[in-house]
């Protein structure tokens, strides 16, 4: 199975790693994501505004893209994956919009093109079950608070696949990585996002709330599918100890890079360097790394 | 070709579907003026959710004391022939002439016998979680819903029966003083003939397993506002003690939240409840009576307080009461170290509010009866998008529906508080009488 694959801005640069541990992974299970040979940039944000055609210009060409390779496009930043998905629903629903955007860009998308989350992927075709048989190196031992940011849950009607107050999603791969998620009541609360260069001070404890409620549930790392949750996660630590005297460091991980681990592929280029808080220490000290 | 001429005397008998004080009020009025009236209600004993209260607002009428002698009149009226236990299955024909077939559930107990003595349910061994009680207190396998039942008779719940599930204990039966139970009964099906009918199936609450921002129902000191009745009253599970579900202490800090699932077009209900703003801040003010040191939150969109002294009485609870009322939605309700974490709103101060209670407790949204739609089928009669009975028409029908002979009355039409409930009961008992009244000489259909 071959799907068509959005990486956006972010995949492509600063969190490389998550995207090439996707792409090895996916590969390894028979789920080939095949990058779109032409992109540009989604635009980061789905308008406030109803009237705000503009910002569906960008989105809607990603979509023109897609559609020139089939009916399907796989796209991993949650970011993106928000804006992307909510273009294409206004797209096929209201047929004046799909007129005026074709008519600025210059070109046909017709809104057949179904656009999903990788993880809905894994969980949907692939299946956790699959997933579970190919694994070589079982996570055992490690417990891990599954952080989904706000992306792929809200608007619920709009975005989600998985249940917007308790998804599943990423700790059912977990358990069929052999790992240990925690049952933790943060799992979907917001980490602050892009208040992070309006607001240092809000994204520390957004953040911080986030990461004392996973390490009081045990958890010894936190996996996401959100660059940006994970930049701000990662990030924030290392000042945290200044506000929050004793606090003590937890990495936080993509989802892919423990899917590689697992499923026993070469970890080199899955951006372990680019971590705040390093995540090799920990895993390798639980075996789980080399 | 002519039609021939047939004489067909109307029958000027009602049935009532509900004994809550919907249908006991109706059933009371038709009786009273000389009529005779069919109760038919699902539960052993009557009395509907007022049963299940503990003072009503807004006086704080203990809801027992009231009701009692309204349930013991329809216990005993000679016009009401109450069939209880039982449920409606089949309705044929028309206005002055229905044909009803009604099912009493087998309870394996010979209510002709049985004296309500009690004996049988303080010695059956097995205890299961009881609807009545909303799920913080247990009751027997054989049982009567509360002390004051109307009639005071006991069901074996086969369900939870061990007899029935694998042949053992009966003690129920051994000792029995009167040789009342009868593990052989069975189902009974009559047949009674009416010239009306009045719906009156009340209302249930919105279930928290459908509300994931208030923990899905799995907190266990998350409940709801009926559950909260239970624990305030005196003949409830804990003797009209506040304890939480957890671990049986007092709580110290209780938040209530308003409008759980009304109001809420995107995820719930659209509609509002109508009762809860009230219901609200009586709970909140029993509680501080009961709890002096307790500390008691009110979250809530708007104070909908619209009947006579209702609006003192929201008022009583905030100046007198020190009840700590926050305008505001709770977005999150979850489990932490003991405490039910509470992420809500002040949106007067434009801050953001946490509390670590002790118990939470909701305010769902009103929603019809469970069987509700069975009933409308049967009697081939609309109900909306939410399931409330719709009348006639909502101006100057509101207890009639399309069907001629036919009326509603109560909850099952909408959400509305004891004293609206009564007047409707009322309002359909007299469109039932003037039809009777007009059948008193035989009527020539041609």
């Amino acid at each position: 199975m071959k799907t068509s694959y959005f990486p956006g801005c972010t995949l492509n640069t600063t969190a490389k790693g998550f995207d090439n541990a996707l792409r090895a992974s996916f590969a390894a299970l028979g789920a080939e994501l095949v990058e779109l040979p032409e992109w540009n940039c989604c635009g980061a944000t789905f308008p406030l505004l109803v009237d705000n055609m503009l910002d569906l210009a960008a989105p809607t060409r990603v979509l023109l893209a897609a559609q020139e390779q089939g009916d399907r496009l796989a796209i991993a930043c949650t970011m993106c994956y928000n804006v992307i998905r909510r273009t294409n629903n206004r797209l096929r629903a209201d047929a004046d919009a799909l007129e005026k955007l074709n008519y600025f860009i210059e070109d046909e998308y017709r809104g057949g093109v179904e656009v999903l989350d990788v993880l809905q992927i894994l969980r949907d075709d692939v299946g956790f079950d699959a997933v579970k048989a190919a694994v070589k190196k079982p996570l055992t031992g490690l417990k891990v608070a599954a952080y989904y940011g706000c992306m792929v849950l809200r608007p619920p009607a709009e975005v989600a696949y998985d249940d917007p107050e308790n998804p599943r999603a990423l700790d059912d791969l977990l358990v069929a990585l052999g790992a240990e998620p925690v049952e933790w009541p943060h799992k979907a609360e917001c980490c602050g996002a892009y208040l992070a260069v309006k607001s240092q001070e809000a994204t520390a404890e957004m953040s911080y709330r986030i990461l004392s409620s996973a390490q009081r549930a045990g958890a010894q790392a936190i996996v996401t599918n959100c660059p940006l949750c994970q930049f701000n996660l990662d990030k924030q630590q290392l000042d945290m100890g200044h506000q929050h005297g004793g606090y003590n460091p937890i990495p936080v991980l993509y989802f892919s890079q423990l899917l590689g681990i697992a499923l026993g592929l070469d970890t080199t280029d899955f951006g372990w360097e680019r971590h705040y808080v390093d995540a090799r220490p920990m895993l390798r000290e639980r075996g789980h790394f080399a | 070709m002519t039609l021939d001429e047939i004489v067909v005397p109307p029958i000027q008998r009602v049935l009532i579907i509900g004994a809550g004080i919907a249908g006991m009020q109706a059933a009371l009025d038709i009786a009273n003026a000389g009529y005779e009236v069919v109760l038919v209600e699902r539960e052993p004993s009557i009395g509907g959710r007022m049963a299940q209260l503990s003072e009503t607002f807004p006086t704080l009428d203990c809801a027992q004391c009231i009701l009692t002698p309204r349930t013991v009149e329809v216990g005993h009226h000679e016009n009401i022939r109450l069939r209880t236990y039982s449920e409606v299955e089949a309705v044929e024909g028309d206005l002055g002439d229905f044909r009803v077939r009604i099912r009493r559930h087998a309870a394996y107990v010979n209510w002709d016998i049985c004296t309500g003595c009690g004996l049988c349910q303080e010695k059956c061994p097995k205890r299961v979680v009881s609807d009545f009680e909303r799920g913080v207190g247990k009751r027997k396998a054989i049982y009567t819903l509360s002390p004051q039942a109307v009639p005071n008779k006991p069901v074996i719940d086969r369900q939870s029966c061990i007899y029935f599930e694998r042949g053992k204990c009966r003690a129920c039966e051994k000792f029995c003083p009167v040789g009342a139970i009868d593990f052989e009964q069975e189902d009974a099906v009559v047949e009674e003939r009416v010239g009306a009918i009045v719906v009156a199936t009340g209302y249930d609450l919105y279930p928290l397993s459908l509300m994931g921002e208030y923990g899905y129902g799995e907190v266990p000191d998350v409940i709801d506002g009926l559950a909260f009745e239970r624990l305030l009253s005196a003949s409830g599970p804990t003797a009209g003690q506040v304890r939480r579900p957890s671990d049986g202490a007092e709580p110290k800090e209780v938040v209530f939240i308003q409008c759980a699932g009304s109001r809420d077009p995107e995820r719930h209900k659209p509609y509002c409840s109508k009762i809860c703003c009230m219901y609200t801040a009586k709970h909140a003010m029993l509680y501080k009576h009961k709890v002096h040191d307790g500390q008691a939150y009110v979250f809530y969109i708007d104070i909908r307080s619209a009947g006579k002294r209702y609006e003192e009485f929201v008022q009583r609870a905030m100046e007198e009461e020190h009840v700590l009322y926050v305008r505001g939605k709770v977005s999150r309700v979850f489990r932490e170290n003991g405490k039910v974490m509470v992420w809500g709103t002040d949106t007067l101060s434009g801050r953001n509010v946490e509390v670590a209670a002790d118990l939470v407790v909701l305010a769902p949204a009103m929603v019809p009866k469970a069987g509700a739609g069975a009933v409308a089928e049967l009697l081939g009669l609309p109900t909306d998008e939410h399931g409330w009975f719709t009348a006639a028409e909502a101006n100057f029908q509101p207890v009639e529906t399309g069907r001629p002979g036919v009326f509603l009355a109560g909850a099952a039409v909408g959400p509305m508080d004891i004293p609206e409930t009564v007047a409707q009961a009322s309002g359909a008992a007299a469109k039932v009488l003037s039809l009777f009244a007009r059948w008193s000489s035989e009527v020539t259909v041609t």
